[in-house]
């Protein structure tokens, strides 16, 4: 079994005040940028943000399982793809309203979720990560032999999502408010499970799985809901992004963005939430910055990755706790 | 479809197998004796792969290039374990995913800034190019037999060496437990490098195989890497046997799958949604075989870790 470390780690700092006020920042900080952008005409930012949000909704709920039941999913961004082709598939049919997309968004990830976690979740450690691994690839194989939808080589939306018949999403700027919205619903409505009974019981069941099944708990039952929600707000990220690129394409759901929702989750610090929010944005503008410098961008990002994982325990909110701490004492 | 057609998808399987055990062999043990999860395994089949592209010119001889290839990969290997691996062992799980993903990043990108991103390919070695007539009307590529047989040698060489020699005992018995064994003076260190460079040379080797009838490329290593995955699950990680037997039921079953899918769903179909559905559920068939193994045997057909 993996071990507790990241864990209490996690929980001692989340009794510290800065906890309380980090997330607030962000939030607002994320509310005044496009305002900030228009005024330094740095347009391209609304969308890069966009993007940094819509990934860090997959990732909040990757980290609600992740680090709070140590159930690592190798597979997430299946949910993520399913909730795009959710809108593609749709619109393709010609239906584009938004509230029909979203709920067929969420309802696919859903199942999806429940009938795979009836099998994964049988298992644990190592034998978790891979079937949900496999279950990833699974959904990516399919999604590329779907050749009514453009198979691999993906499917074009032509007009994005509208609400009851208006066309509110055209401007970019309305989509990213519609974002923020979604991710402080996402952290709010994830807060409030970590904190309440339930998630009382699922956070007990990482540290000791047999004291809360002999206290009458039935954790399969705990963990199942708990990955269907986490896989919903997959769904939701995945309904953004659709309607954020106006694509859909089998490569949302390749192995490789399940890894990079997973380094997110671990870059920002885990079991945290908000770890996620700074750990999606912390990726993503390190992506684009690196690419920018050369094309061979991975060859950096690949050992700085190890380099995290070796020294920088506990994420960047750990490094920051780590680094306020010597300087308190001087 | 004609029992020709069916005898060659069978010997395709068949290769796909034993080249998927080749890989599987050195992960299932890995996992097992280190319980390290290493997604760098698939990066090794890949260089496998270019190693022999490299060397094939300087040499003219397939052989030749394979010893070099073989020996440049474990050398690869047993450098990784030493500069960064080692570092890990004692970690989560999650911690070593991050970091193997890591190094995957750094290869793929590594082989495409030296060796570009176009396909390269090896050519067949001579001796053995052409197709051998099984049966009368059948004709069989003579390299994919030659695979089918090193992969058999492969598997029945390293039976041997885990049921009879002393390593091969560590190995099982680190496998079951590797604080035992520790406890016992063995030095586990120097056990898990043989083992992790022995798994290396074994995924190198099985690149080097394939090389010659697929195109060589970055990123090839991702895809097989699932699938030895899928493998070893099914199989019982740390079990040799349940790897073998795993690893050609895999292969069996994706093969046949994708040549027969269409032609089986057309029996109880029409023609055009089987079309159109067949390849769907031929490329799930695994991950679904996967699903049912696991439902009702959740540590593979074959457990090994004594619990």
């Amino acid at each position: 079994m993996p071990s507790g470390r990241h864990f209490a780690f996690a929980d001692r700092l989340r009794t510290s005040s800065g906890a309380e006020l980090t997330p607030i920042l962000i939030f607002a900080a994320l509310a005044l940028l496009p305002a900030a952008a228009a005024l330094a005409g740095q347009g391209h930012l609304i969308s890069l943000f966009m993007r940094v949000m819509i990934f860090a909704i997959a990732a909040l709920g990757l980290d609600l399982i992740v680090g709070y039941g140590a159930l690592v999913s190798f597979g997430h961004a299946a949910f993520v793809g399913l909730g795009a082709y959710a809108v593609g598939i749709l619109a393709a049919h010609g239906i584009n309203d938004g509230f029909l997309a979203l709920a067929a968004a969420l309802l696919v990830t859903t199942l999806f979720a429940i009938a795979t976690g009836i099998v994964s979740l049988r298992t644990e450690g190592v034998y978790f990560i891979m079937i949900t691994l496999a279950f990833g690839q699974m959904a990516y194989f399919t999604a590329s032999s779907l050749a009514p939808y453009g198979g691999d080589d993906g499917l074009t939306i032509h007009v994005r999502n509208t609400a009851l018949g208006f066309d509110l999403l055209r401007h970019d700027q309305a989509l990213y408010y519609v974002v923020l919205a979604s991710l402080v619903g996402s952290y709010l409505l994830c807060r409030a499970l970590v904190a309440s009974r339930f998630g009382r019981v699922f956070r007990g069941a990482r540290e000791n799985r047999i004291r809360v099944e002999t206290m009458g708990f039935d954790v399969f039952r705990f963990q199942l809901v708990a990955y269907a929600i986490s896989g919903a707000l997959g769904g939701l990220s995945g309904f953004l992004l659709a309607n954020a690129t106006n694509f859909v394409s089998p490569a949302y759901m390749s192995w490789h963005r399940s890894g990079e929702l997973i380094i997110m989750v671990l870059l920002g610090g885990m079991g945290r939430l908000h770890g996620a929010i700074i750990g999606a944005a912390a990726f993503l503008l390190l992506e684009q910055w690196l690419s920018d410098l050369t094309e061979h961008w991975k060859m950096i990002f690949g050992p700085f990755l190890v380099l995290v994982v070796v020294f920088a325990r506990g994420g960047l909110i750990g490094l920051a706790g780590e680094l306020s701490r010597k300087l308190r004492r001087g | 479809m004609s029992i020709t057609l069916l005898i060659v998808q069978v010997l395709n399987g068949l290769q796909l197998g034993l080249l998927l055990f080749l890989i599987a062999a050195g992960l299932t043990l890995v996992f097992g004796v280190m319980n390290f999860i290493n997604l760098a395994h698939g990066v090794q089949y890949m260089l496998g792969a270019y190693l022999a592209v490299m060397f094939y010119p300087g040499t003219g001889n397939f052989l030749a290039a394979l010893a070099l290839a073989l020996a440049a990969s474990l050398a690869l290997g047993l450098v990784l374990e030493f500069a960064v691996l080692r570092h890990l062992y004692d970690r989560d799980h999650l911690d070593q995913v991050i970091a193997t993903f890591g190094i995957i990043l750094f290869l793929n990108q590594g082989v495409k800034f030296i060796w570009g991103a176009a396909p390269l390919s090896l050519p067949i070695p001579e001796m053995f190019s052409g197709s051998l007539a099984l049966m009368p009307g059948l004709l069989y590529p003579v390299w994919r037999l030659v695979i089918i047989a090193a992969g058999l040698a492969t598997a029945a060489a390293l039976y041997g060496v885990v049921a009879y020699t002393r390593v091969g005992m560590l190995v099982r018995a680190g496998a079951s437990n590797a604080g035992m064994v520790s406890a016992l003076g063995v030095d586990i260190r120097r056990l898990f490098m043989i083992v992790f460079g022995f798994g290396t040379m074994l995924a190198g080797f099985a690149g080097i195989m394939i090389a010659p009838i697929l195109s060589v490329e970055p990123g090839m290593g991702d895809t097989i890497l699932i699938l030895a995955f899928v493998v070893i699950v099914i199989g019982g990680i740390g079990s040799i046997r349940g790897a073998f037997l795993a690893a050609l039921l895999i292969g069996l079953v994706d093969t046949l799958g994708r040549s027969f899918a269409v032609d089986i769903l057309r029996l109880v179909m029409a023609p055009s949604p089987a079309r159109t559905v067949g390849p769907a559920i031929a490329s799930m068939l695994i991950y679904l075989l996967m699903a049912l193994v696991l439902y009702v045997r959740p540590a593979g057909l074959f457990p090994v870790k004594g619990r």
